[in-house]
């Protein structure tokens, strides 16, 4: 809360405002007190899939402490967290349960995809059970790559998370899905074909460039 | 257990015809079935169990797993050799050096490559610093799971860390290590990580009377976990369980002792048996191989030599063994890990098997969860001792 | 423990009449297996495990394995005498035959009583389409449990005898064997990042054709 947000034009600057402060005075936007208190206590689901999720225990205890950026409380149930930390490879036959679980967690909720796997399948993209990517199924806001990614690694994506959470705005068009009447938090689940997932991607979340073939 | 009779062998059916439903029982009523996972707090990843309740009992468990099924062996027949070493540190994800050596292991049997006596001491020193590790987590997560919630794992991460340390000064990596080759080590340890690495296991047996003190001779430690799990010698070495689980019985068979692999047979250490083979048993076995290793690894430190740590004549690009197939097994933390590996003479292996340990060791899971209550059968996963990457690799 | 060639003349003195073969393996861990025809296979594991002189009561690793159809080509030479009385002359003949294929499993048995082993077991199936079937050693050994069902699962082998074939790593409403040698994966290579080799074949199908400008104005360069 000691600086401003980087797009807003204030009608008082910076230094301005330290003064203020000095003074005892604190003078702030109703959208930098929302988002500072939502990006604060971050609070993941405790979902670890493989190995990234021992380096996201990792990082829960005492060496590196998560618990600093807010992330106190690992939540077992996804009614109470805020945040889908995918820690590992997620296989086409885990993929329903995960979306599953992503439209259990409530609103203002964000993704983590952690880990070469959770990108775009990793190591073991070329086989018949991974999921290319959990960007597919889920929006994702935050790419964390590594294989494993160093616990120091997660700890600044979830800084880079909360710098996303504090530059989020409370009207207009931009404004994230939890604050817009017309979008629909509830994600389609998949199911289990005879040979691959039905469907195997869903095409409103998951865009991805299209490349022109070369003669 | 006669030899003709195999329903001694198999717990009895709660309804006949059923495998996995059982709703409900002639005896009992309708019974309540509770589908644990694949996401849960205490299931050690996305393990799921169908268990079948009768009030809080335990009437039928069915373990359900493949949610991290990655087709490793199939990767394996399209990599080379030395292109799967780094898949096999993903196998059991917490312990990478010990499948690293196991593959190893194999792919030198299968080619007949003999290996220089200090890779040989690195190896074991790096097993059993792995082994440390492992037993350090595991009663981490054991106690987390009879609800001693973050403490005890606490205490355990810390010492992991230092260890973590070690390996990733050694081999770059703290958890994905691809140290070993075929034919030897792929760095040598400098005098200074030996150094650090002697200091380690010398404070080791300091944190592991820190942690017996507060956990072993605890009340609710004993009184969870005594008597609860019971697993008979025969049923443990009938369904191929091995490792801490198969001693914790009373059967004395450790890979170490048995194969003597690598340059086991030169160290002096005992292997500890348990009596009951319930969860206790299980646990303090497991903190007795602690001390053992404590034990190997000074002995290994002491009796270290100089040369080189890679056979000269190792050929590793364009590594084509001839066709033929081998098994080489050692004895990982959880159990016997091995690699059955078919060769037709390709750069890849015509066919790549593992043989997890904790893929084996939950084929008696029912059995030691019947008529226990559901917080039991949590404590037994744990002592079981699963990783989902090996069981579903 | 006794030799591989000892124990396979004592299970022809128990077992007469039935096909029991030595497999050697040329590898240099010389660990040579028995091939054992179906029909024995349950009363010789029997024997196995409870010979006090073998006491193989751990069956350590079933692995089930794939033997496509083979292709062979056999050259014969023979002599023909030459019809115009000169020296005869040496003509290869070629023969094509199929050798069938079929299923194999493999069962790494050792003994945890007299600590020896490995004793190393191969069943075949009869081929690679409807016979399949091969009798299930779970009754012996309870380790084969889940290992049979892997097998089951990956590579389509029945087994008869198991008390619970059903899937085990994936899904129940799955139709292939993956690990067979001829299984198609589905094809999801929509987007490859850095696509070489194999992989950029499967993900060319994705991409859509360059668009080509008609004749007359000279095409514009196909942008990447």
């Amino acid at each position: 809360m000691s600086t401003l947000p980087p797009d807003s034009s204030p009608a008082i600057s910076q230094a301005e405002r330290d003064e203020l402060r000095r003074q005892g005075i604190l003078l702030t936007s109703m959208e930098e007190l929302y988002n500072w208190g939502r990006s604060h206590s971050v609070w993941p689901l405790q979902f670890g899939l493989a190995c990234c999720a021992i380096e996201m225990i990792a990082a829960s205890m005492a060496r590196f402490d998560i618990a600093r950026f807010g992330s106190e409380v690992f939540r077992p149930s996804p009614r109470q967290a805020d945040l889908l930390i995918v820690s590992g490879t997620v296989t086409k036959k885990m993929t329903p349960q995960v979306v599953r679980l992503w439209n259990q967690m409530p609103e203002p909720k964000y993704c983590i995809a952690m880990g070469a796997c959770a990108i775009s399948g990793g190591p073991f993209k070329q086989g018949y059970n991974v999921l290319k990517g959990i960007d597919r199924f889920l929006p994702v806001d935050i790419y964390i790559p590594g294989c494993p990614p160093r616990p120091e690694a997660l700890l600044h994506g979830l800084m880079q998370l909360q710098e996303k959470i504090r530059g989020q705005k409370l009207t207009g068009p931009d404004a994230p899905r939890h604050l817009q009447a017309d979008t629909t938090c509830d994600f389609p689940v998949p199911e289990f074909g005879e040979h691959d997932l039905l469907p195997p991607k869903n095409t409103e979340v998951w865009q991805p460039p299209v490349i022109v073939r070369k003669e | 257990m006669s030899a003709s009779d195999p329903s001694t062998l198999f717990p009895p059916l709660a309804a006949p015809g059923s495998n996995v439903r059982a709703v409900h029982d002639p005896f009992h009523g309708d019974l309540l079935e509770v589908s644990m996972g694949p996401h849960h707090p205490s299931t050690h990843g996305v393990f799921r169990m169908v268990v079948t309740l009768d009030g809080e009992r335990i009437v039928k468990l069915k373990p359900v797993f493949g949610y991290l099924h990655r087709n490793h062996e199939k990767i394996g027949e399209n990599t080379t050799y030395l292109g799967s070493m780094p898949y096999t540190d993903r196998l059991d994800y917490m312990c990478s050096m010990t499948n690293n050596w196991a593959y190893a292991l194999a792919v030198e049997k299968l080619a007949g490559q003999p290996v220089p006596e200090r890779a040989e001491y690195l190896r074991i020193i790096l097993a059993e610093l792995t082994r440390l590790l492992n037993h350090t987590c595991l009663a981490g997560f054991l106690l987390q799971d009879t609800g001693a919630s973050g403490t005890p794992l606490m205490y355990a991460f810390r010492e992991r860390e230092k260890i973590l340390d070690l390996f990733e000064s050694l081999s770059g990596s703290r958890m994905m290590c691809n140290y070993q080759r075929f034919g030897g080590c792929r760095v040598d340890a400098s005098p200074q990580w030996l150094e650090a690495a002697r200091r380690v296991a010398a404070n080791y047996s300091e944190f592991l009377d820190e942690y017996e003190t507060l956990i072993t001779g605890n009340e609710i430690l004993m009184a969870r976990t005594q008597g609860v799990g019971k697993l008979s010698p025969e049923l443990a070495v009938s369904a191929g369980v091995t490792g801490p689980m198969l001693r914790a019985t009373g059967v004395n068979y450790d890979l170490r002792k048995v194969d003597g692999y690598g340059l086991y047979p030169r160290f002096e250490f005992r292997v500890p048996l348990g009596d009951h083979g319930d969860t206790y048993d299980r646990y303090m076995i497991r903190v007795l191989e602690m001390r053992e290793s404590i034990k190997i690894l000074q002995q290994a430190f002491r009796d270290l030599p100089g040369g080189p740590i890679m056979d000269p004549k190792s050929k590793l690009r364009g590594f084509r063994p001839k066709a033929g197939e081998s098994y080489g097994r050692i004895e990982g933390p959880k159990g016997e890990i091995g690699f059955y590996l078919i060769s037709d003479g390709s750069p890849n292996p015509y066919r790549y098997r593992v043989r997890a340990p904790s893929f084996v060791n939950l084929t008696i899971l029912e059995d030691m969860c019947l008529g226990q209550t559901v917080a039991d059968a949590v404590i037994i996963l744990g002592s079981v001792d699963i990783v989902l990457g090996e069981v579903d690799r | 423990m006794e030799s591989l060639e000892q124990l396979h003349g004592r299970l022809l003195t128990r077992f007469p009449g039935a096909e029991i073969v030595v497999v050697n393996n040329p590898a240099p861990s010389a660990q040579h297996s028995l091939l054992v025809p179906r029909d024995v296979a349950r009363e010789l594991a029997f024997f196995l495990r409870d010979d006090p002189a073998l006491a193989l009561d751990y069956c350590s690793n079933v692995t089930g394995v794939d033997w496509p159809e083979k292709e062979i080509i056999e050259t014969t030479k023979s002599t023909v005498p030459d019809p115009a009385g000169g020296a005869p002359k040496v003509v290869e003949t070629k023969t094509k035959r199929i050798q069938p294929g079929y299923f194999e499993v493999v069962y790494h048995l050792f003994s945890i009583a007299l600590k020896h082993g490995p004793v190393i077991v191969r069943v075949r199936t009869g081929n690679r389409t409807d016979d399949v079937t091969v009798p299930s050693f779970t009754p012996i050994w309870r380790s084969g449990e889940f290992q049979e069902r892997e097998v089951y699962d990956l590579f389509g082998v029945t087994f008869s005898g198991h008390p619970d074939l059903r899937r085990i790593l994936m899904w129940d409403e799955f139709k292939d064997h993956p690990m067979r040698k001829d299984y198609v994966e589905p094809d999801d290579y929509e987007w490859e990042p850095t696509p070489h080799g194999v992989v950029l074949e499967k993900a060319r199908q994705h991409y859509p054709p360059a668009v080509v400008a008609p004749a007359e104005t000279p095409p514009p360069a196909a942008k990447p």
